[in-house]
Parts: C-alpha cells; structure tokens; sequence
C-alpha cells in the first residue's frame, strides 16, 4: 500500500476475504466465477477491481456485498463471515454496512426520485417525517433537489446515477460497492459521478470498492488496483496519484 | 417495515397495473357477492320460517288443563303428580299464578261454546271462541280482511272465511276454486249479528235447605249453584280471516272469534260447568283449559315443569325450532360452499395476477433485496397486495351481494303481490355476515398469496438484478 491509500485508510480491515470461490454449474460446465481470492481491503480505501468481461470482477463484489453466498472460503466483515449469515442478517447487512450503486442505475421506473431514495429507509423502518427530510437533504447534496418529483424516466442517465449514488448513501453505510458506475454514461457524466464517489470516500472517509474495465478511471480515483482474471487475483498495486479532483457544478457530495 | 410503509407501496403497486388488478379485484367482488347472496337468502329464510312459527303461538304456548278433569295427555301423567281428587281446580286465582310465573307473558281461559248467531233473520249454529288481544300478531290473520278487534272487550266478532260464506249462504261445492276472503267479507264488515247464550248465574247460598234433605252444612258451602239465564249479544263484524286461526283445535276448533274479555264478561255457560257441578266441588267457575304463552319457545320446558308443580297437566308440541335451525345449518352451509365456489375460482385469479407481477417486477425485487430488504419484507409486500385486493374485492362484493338480495327480494314481492299475498322479507344481512364476508375476502386472498409471496421471497437477488 502505498502513502496515498494509507493517507484515507485508517489501517482497520473492512472487509477481507480468504481464499473465497464461487463455483457454479452451467450444465456439464464448472464455471469457476470467483477462485481463491484472498484480499483485505482497510477502511477508508478506495479499491477498484479491474479485468475483462468475465473475469469475475461482478461476482466478488456481489458476494462483498452480501448478495451472493461464496461455494467455499470466508467473507469476513467486522468480524462476521458473510457465509455463516442467515438471510435475514444478510439483508440487515445489505441494509446498514454497505451501500451500491450499478451500472444500469436500477432506480424503480414506478416511483420517483424522493421515493426511490426513501425506500431503504422505509425498510430500515426510519419514521416517515425523519425519511422525507433525509432524502430531501440527498437529493441537494447531489444537486437533484428539483427533480425530487420525477420519475427515472424523466432524467438522463448521470441525473439518474446521481440519484442511485444518494439512494445508497441514504442509511450511511461504511462501505460504498459500485458495480461499473459509469459504464452507462458518457465521458464527461461519467467524470461527475465519479468525483462524487470519489468525495464520499475522502471527505466521509467511507470506503469504496469500485468494479471497472477502464483502468484510466481506477488509476485517477482508486488507490489500489486489483486485477481480476479467470476468477483469481492476478494483480494488486496502489494506483497511481490522481491529479486533485475537478470541482463539479451541484456535484458535490 | 412498517404496516403503513406496506399498505402504501401495496397500493401503490396495485395502482401500477390497474387493469389487471381491478379485474382480479371484480373476481373476487363477484365470489364474495354469490357468498353473501346465497347465505342471505339461507338467513332471510330461516328468519322467515322463525317469524312464522313463533307468530304461530305453536311452539310457545303450554295447554294446561285439571287432573280433575281425569283427561290427560300421556298415561305417565295419569299415574304421577297427585291424586285427581285432591288436586287444585283451573280457576280465576290458578291462572293468575301462573300469569306470575317466569318467563310467562299471559296465561288466558280457553273459552268455546257452541251457539246459535242471527244474520238478518236466519239462525246459525257454530262454535264461538274467546281471543286474547295478543293473537293480534298471529299470523293466522295475515290476509285478513277488515281488522283485528279494537279492544279486548268490544262487542265485536272475526268470522273465519267458511262461516262468513253461511252466511252469505255460499257453500262451496268441493273441489270448486277458493273463494277469495275480499269476495265474502265485502258485504259483511260493518254488519250486526246477534248472538244468543247462556249466562250462568251465581245463585245466592243462602237458599235454605228443606227440611228432611240429607246435606252435611260442609257440603253445602262446597256445592255449587247456579241459573241459567237465555241472553242476546249483538256483534259487529270487524273482520273475515283468510286462514283458521283455530287449526289446532280439530274438531273442537271455532269459526266464530269474540274479544276474550268479553266472551269472560259474558259468564257464558261452559261445557265443563255441569260437570263440576255434578262433581260438586265447587261452586267457582273453572277453566276447562289455560292456555300458557312462554317468551321463548326455548323456555317452554322450564314453564312446563312449574306448572306441573302446581298440580296440573300440561301439554306442549317439542321446540321446532331446535330441528329448524338444525335444518337451516345445513342448508346455509350448502348454499355457503355453492356461494364459495366463485371465490375459489377468484382465488386462482389472486394467484395468477400475483405469480404474474413476480415474474414483472422480478428485476424490482432484485434491487429491494440488494438495498436491505429481507425475505419477510418482500412477503409482506405481497401479502398486502393480495390483501388489499381482497379487502377491495370484499367491499364492493358484500355490496353487490346486498344488491343482488334486494333485487331478488323486489322481485319475490311482486310475485307475492301479483299472487295476492302479504309482501315478505326473504332476505337478511346481518351485520356479521357483511363483517364475516369481507373477513373471508380477505383470509381466501392471503392463502392465495402464500406462494406467490414466499416465491418471490425466495428470488436470488443476484439472478433477479440480472432480469431486463
């Protein structure tokens, strides 16, 4: 680990893994999805996994975020294994330590923005005044404030991103999952949410595991790089030093 | 999450493919509706057929009569209780008692003699009976023509419909058509007719013995005395039943109805007078039956056993109504599984709509599971959509079930009038089978939403994220 990742991690392990597979059958095909990873990934880091299609990046995060259980080997977080957890736990996990965001944004087209950034909250059964307030405050933070109203259909895809970045932020988990945040979006929108992922893990100090295929991305924003090939780690380097982060209009988290 | 939270994102839901639910929803109505239609009709019927019997006076009425009397109703009655001789008379202060008794709303003398009535001239001779003002309410008087007597002693009389065409000297010839009551009672509401009878009348006891007569001075007191004396009573004719009110009686049964107080006040000679007085056991007049009328059927047995204990017989037809209801249990359940049987098939209808929004919103399900929602929460969610759906479908259902019955009801009334009969009320919802049937909605709808909800429970997230 080099200076600049010890600068925003505090040396705690969030999440490690030991020797983690994910194993499954597709007809007389074994596909090894995950296989043997073994990884500590500290609080406050900002980890991008990096690799080809298929190469397994999207299966370690779904078992880091808990919605997928490993076919053997351990998920540990603050302390627990992830394996060991029954559904219920698995989904107050999901719920308060780890927040996602995806490639397709996967808003719910039927509600609007101020909805779909209350529904954690609805389901960490926050009280109803308390959750309008706090998705409200949000939305501002990721300059969405007057589109609170409208439904996902009705904004383009870095607004939509931006209200799927505030809706995982909203029960203020430790550890932010991106799945290729920005593979649906161009260049330039793409660059706005980066920033403000990258914002969440310097100014809250969350840490932020980032699936990607463009290195260009993880070398400006991550401090480590993890590569990922035929389900294995093949590489694990800090990034190199990101010039300072442009400061977007309503962009800041 | 909270029950507001579900209810809210349940509606909302439902809101999003209004058409397919709102026709789930009308399945459901339309189940619930034949439900509630068809156990109406069961309780409307029921309620008739109770009305009727207790209207009736059948089930609620003891007949008491005296052992002296040497009639009983059962060879278990002549052999038990006390001994014929010494056993109290059917008077005045018996009736009274058992006036007295729980659960007894009057007691009254049955009071029948045969006599000769005069309509313009000619002379009948029948049999006349003595009313209680309460068999106002029976509902051998239903289809009656002019009204009931308009006190408890006015001299006026109800004709039964066969007498009334004596008068009119109409004898049916049998097997010809019914003559309708509206026909004969025209010409004779409002007219007189003279009644002649036999009042008995206390002779003083102070009449002295002859000499050489082989009276004990207690005998004397005990004796009764009486005259005899010939009267004419005119009545006015205030009404014709349709139907005998006397059915009971057999042979013994009137066609020729007087206010009972009147017919007492009267002191008409009884058959049963000359008896006693052969008897000589006293000289007060006496009942020869004391009609019991019980606030319940259920209560008749209870009322029985006191008179009993007073030293009468008594007579009573077993409670009906016990094998009624027994009756009606079954015909209710039977209409209740005919009624059912559209909200099962609405039931498969909860189920497809359910199994079909799982496999819409699968890809929803997905992104709730991986923003915290845990399994019970995505069941609940279902749940309160099926149970939304049968609340609705309950609502509007118990609501055109209400419509359906009044509907069948208007048109069972203008049939009955058409047929020249009372209208009736074959028709009842009562307050818990509108509560019971919404309640039923609802419990058909969450077991038909236990698979589709624990089925979308079980969704692998991961797999359901990946569904476009």
């Amino acid at each position: 680990m080099n200076s600049q990742s010890s600068l925003h991690s505090n040396g705690s392990v969030a999440i490690a893994t030991d020797n983690v597979c994910r194993h499954y059958r597709m007809g007389e095909t074994l596909i090894r999805a995950v296989d043997g990873v073994s990884l500590q990934i500290h609080a406050g880091e900002f980890v991008a996994l990096l690799g080809t299609s298929g190469s397994g990046k999207s299966s370690l995060l779904n078992l880091l975020a808990g919605l997928d259980r490993p076919t053997s080997g351990q998920v540990i977080v603050a302390g627990k294994n992830l394996a060991a957890l029954s559904r219920e736990e698995l989904a107050k996990y999901r719920l308060h330590t780890v927040g996602m965001v995806f490639q397709s944004f996967n808003l719910i087209p039927s509600m609007t923005l101020s909805e779909n950034v209350e529904l954690p909250m609805r389901f960490a059964e926050v009280e109803r005044q308390q959750r309008a307030a706090l998705s409200t405050k949000a939305l501002q933070r990721v300059g969405l404030a007057a589109r609170m109203h409208h439904r996902p259909v009705e904004l383009s895809g870095g607004e939509q991103q931006r209200a799927a970045l505030a809706r995982a932020l909203i029960n203020q988990p430790k550890t932010l999952l991106a799945d290729e945040p920005t593979g649906n979006l161009d260049s330039r929108t793409g660059t706005e949410i980066m920033e403000l992922i990258s914002d969440c893990n310097r100014s809250l100090g969350m840490t932020v595991i980032m699936v990607t295929h463009e290195r260009s991305l993880a070398e400006r924003y991550a401090q480590r790089m993890v590569f990922l090939a035929d389900g294995k780690v093949v590489g694990d380097q800090p990034a190199s030093v990101a010039e300072p982060a442009e400061v977007l209009p309503g962009g800041r988290l | 999450m909270k029950i507001y939270d579900l209810t809210e994102l349940a509606v909302r839901n439902l809101r999003e493919s209004l058409l397919r639910n709102s026709l789930t929803t009308v399945g459901i109505s339309v189940g619930v509706a034949s439900l509630v239609a068809m156990l109406a009709l069961g309780i409307g019927l029921q309620q008739l057929a109770s009305r009727r019997l207790r209207k009736s006076g059948l089930f609620d009425t003891v007949i008491v009569t005296s052992r002296r009397d040497l009639r009983s109703f059962s060879r278990e009655q002549e052999s038990s209780g006390p001994d014929p001789a010494d056993s109290p008379a059917l008077d005045e202060p018996a009736r009274q008692k058992m006036e007295q008794l729980p659960d007894v709303t009057e007691a009254f003398p049955d009071i029948r003699f045969i006599t000769g009535l005069r309509y313009e001239g000619k002379q009948h001779l029948t049999m006349v009976a003595g009313l209680p003002f309460s068999a106002k309410n029976n509902d051998a008087f239903d289809g009656m023509q002019g009204n009931f007597f308009s006190s408890d002693a006015a001299p006026e009389v109800i004709l039964q419909k066969a007498f009334a065409e004596e008068l009119l000297g109409k004898t049916p010839k049998p097997g010809a058509d019914d003559v309708n009551v509206a026909d004969v009672a025209r010409p004779l509401l409002g007219k007189e007719l003279v009644m002649r009878y036999a009042e008995r009348v206390e002779a003083p006891l102070s009449a002295a013995p002859q000499p050489g007569d082989r009276q004990d001075p207690n005998e004397a007191a005990l004796s009764a005395s009486y005259s005899v004396v010939s009267h004419e009573q005119p009545l006015k004719i205030v009404g014709v039943s349709d139907l005998d009110p006397d059915s009971m009686r057999g042979s013994a049964r009137a066609r020729v109805f007087l206010p009972l107080k009147l017919a007492q006040n009267l002191h008409v000679m009884q058959p049963s007078n000359l008896r006693d007085t052969t008897r000589a056991l006293t000289s007060a007049p006496t009942y020869t039956t004391v009609s019991v009328r019980v606030k319940s059927p259920r209560l008749v047995p209870t009322v029985e056993d006191a008179i009993k204990k007073m030293g009468f017989n008594t007579f009573s037809i077993t409670d009906a109504t016990r094998s009624l209801r027994q009756f009606f249990a079954v015909l209710d359940l039977f209409l209740g599984i005919f009624g059912s049987l559209a909200l099962a098939v609405a039931s498969i209808g909860i189920v497809n709509t359910l199994v079909m929004a799982i496999l819409e919103r699968r890809r929803e399900i997905g992104i709730m599971k991986a923003l915290g929602a845990s399994d019970i929460d995505i069941r609940k969610l279902f749940f309160a959509e099926a149970g939304a759906m049968g609340l609705a479908g309950g609502a509007v259902g118990v609501a055109l079930g209400w419509m359906i019955g009044h509907a069948i009801n208007l048109g069972t009334n203008v049939y009955l009038k058409r047929q020249n009969f009372p209208p009736e009320q074959i028709w009842a919802v009562p307050w818990w089978l509108v509560g019971g049937a919404v309640l039923f909605a609802i419990v058909v709808s969450l077991i038909s939403g236990l698979y589709p909800a624990s089925r979308a429970a079980r969704l692998d997230p991961v797999q359901a994220l990946r569904y476009e």
